[in-house]
């Protein structure tokens, strides 16, 4: 990040806000469903981007707290009846408690380790969704049922099922973190996260306390990551074991390799880009992940810093 | 042999200092004493342990006996994270800049560890008038003695009463190894204590108050610099120079 003043940044990030916002009205049905999803979807890369981008540790089982949002809100909402306010607040609960326990004891490795070990504490939570099947559905998963998912403020209700509201609930919350996510890598603590990436040791030797400094790194992006799991489940209705494979724990390090690991954007970039990839493919061709793969190795030669992190490489150095 | 310095004026004290990479013992019962506002030389070959006596002090290597003791506090034990706030600051060889951060970030991140504010960032700039100039500039991108100054101005944002500096002259051209000297013997007024590891006799006697011969991991002899410019008899003895 150059020379960027708090002005300019913010303007840029509240412009891309209200876009987003006035869309929700021009958009035609389709593309304001698949809007919403990707701005629930740009949340859980936000996170993953805080820890990969700006840490620069690469895990592979962000899907753990993804679905530990996902289950936190879905099962307390399925089984308990909880409403839709008190059910996002467990799964964003369960997502933070979650990367606590996991980054104290991933943590004692680096690099290589740290993502392996990640990984398969991920997979440990995938089986455990299947094995107690009785209670998360296992690999068939569990429908919310639309009347579970009203929230009620005084005499007002608000319908998640209805697309508008769930374009604008996915907005609001895409919103809070990317403004939250720019706050803090503007932050003491942004920075060294950033030093952290950059030459830990040395970050170490001024004073900080790295291995702190990266437990709440991880505590963070678990939790936002879990806020979007939660988002997830209580917009779209369903909950199932697919979300804490491994595929959910790549396709946020795709998105944000796309969309330009540290930048603050980036993951939106990379998520709508890849969505619509698929989406535009998928209509030509049953072989459509041939092209997206083409897309995105080409994408890899030509921007290996992603789109937005090219952009900030070449022509808008202040870009966060 | 006891060191008639460690008596009284000593700011950072070691003493019988033993230091293991794992089953293999890299120093032996070293002694070593700094005084207050003087710059202390270690000086010996490849391999010598002077480099890990430097970070013997910052915690990042283990000292499996011995003390290493700060204005009488006990550094040993100390996280290596808790070693600059205790007042020691570390330049390590190779620099090791945070390269994608802009001098004035790195400078910000030196700044922040001990919240120190603009009084130090001037007064270290002032030490450094070239980086004055380069405040927006990649650090990456600087050359080599930019580079050195840049992590020594760094080490001096924590504003420590110790400056551990290894080799920063080490494959710098004349005109900047003569800048980076010139700050070292500032830093004295400035009582900053300052043990720097260097191979260069030319800088060492220019620089250095005594000179301290480390050999296989121990302290043979410490030597007033003026003693060794009279007898450099020293120099060839431990390091076949000079």
């Amino acid at each position: 990040m150059r020379d960027a003043s708090p002005a300019k940044t913010y303007a840029l990030h509240v412009g891309v806000i209200a876009l987003l916002f006035v869309l929700n009205f021009i958009l035609p049905d389709y593309h304001q469903g698949l809007f919403a999803r990707i701005m629930a979807l740009a949340v859980f890369a936000t996170g993953y981007n805080l820890l990969f981008g700006y840490v620069g540790l690469l895990s592979l089982g962000h899907a753990m707290f993804f679905s530990a949002g996902l289950y936190g809100a879905g099962l307390t909402v399925y089984h308990l009846g909880w409403g839709v306010p008190e059910a996002f607040v467990a799964g964003v609960a369960c997502g933070a408690l979650l990367a606590l326990v996991i980054g104290l004891l991933a943590l004692r490795t680096s690099g290589v380790a740290f993502m392996i070990v990640t990984m398969m504490f991920a997979q440990v939570f995938y089986l455990l969704i299947l094995y107690f099947a009785a209670w998360t559905g296992g690999d068939q998963g569990l429908v919310i049922q639309q009347a579970s998912r009203v929230i009620s403020i005084g005499g007002a209700s608000l319908d998640l099922t209805n697309p508008a509201v769930r374009y604008m609930s996915a907005l609001a919350l895409f919103s809070v973190v990317l403004l939250v996510t720019l706050a803090v890598v503007r932050s003491r603590f942004g920075r060294v996260l950033v030093a952290i990436r950059e030459n830990e040791e040395r970050t170490k030797m001024l004073g900080y306390d790295t291995v702190a400094n990266k437990l709440a790194a991880v505590v963070t992006s678990g939790a936002i990551c879990a806020a979007s799991g939660a988002a997830y489940a209580l917009l779209f209705g369903y909950i199932g074991s697919s979300f804490a494979s491994v595929q959910y724990s790549i396709l946020p390090l795709l998105w944000v390799l796309l969309g330009g690991a540290a930048t603050t954007l980036g993951p939106l970039v990379g998520t709508l880009f890849m969505y619509y990839v698929t989406d535009i493919t998928s209509g030509f061709t049953s072989a459509y992940l041939l092209i997206v793969g083409v897309a995105l190795i080409l994408l890899v030669l030509f921007a290996p810093k992603g789109i937005l992190g090219s952009i900030r490489q070449r022509w808008l150095g202040w870009l966060p | 042999m006891a060191d008639p310095h460690m008596v009284d004026r000593g700011l950072l004290t070691i003493s019988g200092l033993d230091c293991f990479y794992g089953e293999v013992q890299v120093l032996y019962r070293l002694d070593l004493v700094l005084n207050k506002g003087e710059v202390l030389c270690l000086f010996g070959r490849n391999g010598a342990g002077k480099t890990t006596t430097l970070k013997a002090i910052m915690g990042l290597v283990p000292a499996a006996a011995g003390s290493i003791r700060l204005d009488g506090a006990e550094l040993t034990g100390l996280a290596a994270h808790d070693v600059p706030k205790a007042g020691v600051a570390y330049v390590p060889q190779g620099r090791r800049l945070f390269a994608e951060m802009t001098v004035a970030e790195n400078i910000e991140i030196g700044l922040m560890a001990r919240g120190k504010g603009k009084a130090t960032r001037e007064s270290v700039l002032d030490l450094f008038p070239l980086l004055r100039e380069r405040l927006k500039q990649r650090s990456g991108t600087l050359s080599g003695g930019e580079q050195q100054m840049l992590a020594m101005a760094r080490a001096l944002c924590l504003e420590p009463q110790v400056l551990l500096l290894d080799e920063p002259t080490e494959g710098l051209m004349p005109s900047m190894i003569a800048k980076i000297l010139e700050t070292v013997a500032k830093l004295r007024d400035l009582d900053v204590s300052t043990i720097l590891v260097e191979q260069r006799v030319d800088a060492v006697l220019s620089v250095a108050d005594r000179v301290c011969f480390i050999e296989n991991g121990r302290n043979r002899e410490t030597v007033d610099v003026e003693a060794l410019r009279s007898d450099p008899s020293a120099v060839r003895r431990y390091v076949g120079v000079g």
